[in-house]
């Protein structure tokens, strides 16, 4: 669904963010947003300083995982440079001096890589890094230091979810030094079925290397996936179709939505998306509803800070009107 | 549905699952949403199951054990590091190497760098490097009145300047 690199890196002659003084960190804040600006890659990048951005701003980025959860607790000559389709950020001052992102639409973990590279490489003609021969980048956690990367995919899981088989398949994965985590929402229910799967070690590889190992996880898990919905469709469509049918009429009609039951509701719409019961050019809309839905987005979209109760009518709200433009899932091309 | 499994610190129902193999040894955690949370696992770009291990357990043992080891740049010790489970500065992985290394070996798949070089900066910190040998040579020559050889360091630390001068333009 959508793949995440990040590179960790420090500058030289400066300690690590957790260690520096005030003084320091603003001016590895200055010289690194001003490095960060003149990235040929990157036009028209947008600067910001974390203690100028008020909470709400703050918990927006951090939905649109433009920063972390930590960078906007800590803003003490913290920043953040963000490309204008938002698809890189630069974090500063976060566990490292430089938090180097890409997001991309798809699985492309090559062309990410390709991409993020290049902004490497364009800010550090201008500044030096803390780098060595032996060890790499270095970085304030050790288990970042060699390549600083960390590479990531979303996978939309809901075929293993509903089979049991999430469980069996995390384990296998791990084996290969390899971790997945849900993510979205504070529900319980796999929150949504989407899960982030990332390399965990980072010395002693080339970029290339971790790349290729994660590619190839990532193939045989959509694999299983499929196998799994094909199973699950084998066995008992009318189960699945039915959780489809009442989440499309929850979504449609509900007036009290909490974010993780919209969540998982929209994770089936997103799959009935897959199956062609719902027209593909509504993948879009349904994407876009999975950040929308999250609570700091209701509350900017109104203006002004709410009580989770009120979210939650607002949410459901925001869905009526979505799926008023959304029609209703058919099933008959299943019944030959 | 699997068998639901229970958050290893809070006994809630646990969400979020990792497991890595460490030395041949696996280890597995699951906690809840507000664990994972509080243990920082909730971006899973800044997250790796090495660190929570490292937070863990192994600690004390290093501490006391590398208890005379100081950064010489950022006054970093090995207790400042059981504290914040971060290292000072980039001069600790040299200055703090006898607690780092064993760490290194655990958590990685090998102990050396093999991918992406910092070109630019090695050829910086090179040419900086040449600068201030010549630079030593030069007032060398001069304070013993070798004068032709003066007069060449000279023209190659001009030389020199240039060059660096150049990639910083760049
Ligand atoms: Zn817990
Ligand atoms: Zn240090």
């Amino acid at each position: 669904m959508s793949t995440r690199i990040r590179l960790a890196r420090n500058l030289s002659q400066f300690p690590f963010p957790g260690w520096a003084k005030k003084t320091q960190k603003e001016e590895v804040l200055g010289r690194c947003l001003e490095a960060a600006a003149r990235i040929p890659k990157i036009k028209n990048p947008t600067g910001l300083r974390i203690d100028e951005l008020t909470e709400l701003e703050r918990q927006i980025l951090f939905e649109r995982h433009l920063i972390s959860r930590e960078l906007s607790n800590e803003p003490e000559g913290a920043g953040v440079v963000i490309s204008k389709n938002q698809a890189c950020s630069i974090m500063i001052n976060e566990e490292d001096h430089l938090r180097i992102q890409v997001i991309k639409n798809g699985l492309h973990l090559k062309r990410t890589w390709n991409f993020i590279n290049s902004i490497d490489t364009a800010i550090e003609e201008s500044l030096n890094y803390a780098y060595t021969k032996e060890l790499g980048y270095l970085t304030a956690c050790p288990t970042n230091v060699g390549t600083g990367l960390r590479a990531s995919a979303m996978l939309h899981l809901p075929g293993l979810v509903i089979s049991g088989q999430m469980e069996k398949v995390v384990r296998a994965v791990n084996q290969l030094g390899i971790a997945v985590r849900g993510i979205f929402g504070e529900g319980s229910d796999a929150s949504g079925s989407f899960f982030q799967i990332s390399n965990q070690q980072t010395l002693g590889e080339t970029e290339d290397e971790i790349l290729k190992r994660l590619n190839s996880v990532m193939a045989t898990i959509i694999e299983r996936e499929e196998d799994a919905r094909e199973k699950v469709l084998e066995d008992d469509s009318n189960k699945v179709f039915d959780k489809i049918g009442r989440a499309y009429g929850v979504l449609r009609n509900g007036h009290l939505l909490s974010s993780s039951e919209a969540m998982n509701r929209l994770s089936l719409i997103r799959l009935a998306i897959d199956f062609g019961s719902i027209p593909e050019q509504s993948r879009m809309l349904v994407d876009r509803l999975f950040i929308e839905c999250q609570p700091g987005h209701i509350q900017f979209n109104a203006n002004k800070e709410i009580e989770p109760n009120q979210r939650d009518v607002l949410r459901a709200s925001l869905l009526r009107d979505a799926f008023a433009r959304l029609p209703e899932p058919t099933f008959d091309h299943f019944t030959q | 549905m699997a068998e639901s499994i229970n958050c290893d610190i809070c006994s809630k129902l646990a969400t979020v699952h990792l497991t890595q193999i460490v030395n041949g040894k696996i280890h597995k955690i699951d906690l809840c949403e507000t664990c994972a949370k509080e243990k920082g696992v909730t971006d899973p770009n800044g997250f790796s199951l090495a660190d929570l291990l490292a937070s863990n357990g192994d600690n004390d043992e290093l501490e006391t054990l590398h208890s005379d080891l100081v950064c010489s740049a950022c006054g970093f010790t090995p207790e400042d590091y059981k504290k914040l489970g971060r290292l000072g500065c980039p001069s600790c992985y040299e200055d703090l190497a006898p607690m780092i290394a064993p760490m290194l070996t655990h958590m990685h798949k090998g102990i050396e760098h093999i991918g992406k070089e910092a070109e630019n900066t090695l050829a910086r910190e090179e040419s900086q490097t040449k600068v201030s040998d010549v630079k030593a040579l030069l007032q060398k020559a001069i304070e013993e009145e070798r004068y032709e050889d003066a007069a060449n360091l000279r023209d190659e630390l001009l030389r020199l300047n240039e060059g660096s001068e150049e990639s910083h333009v760049h």
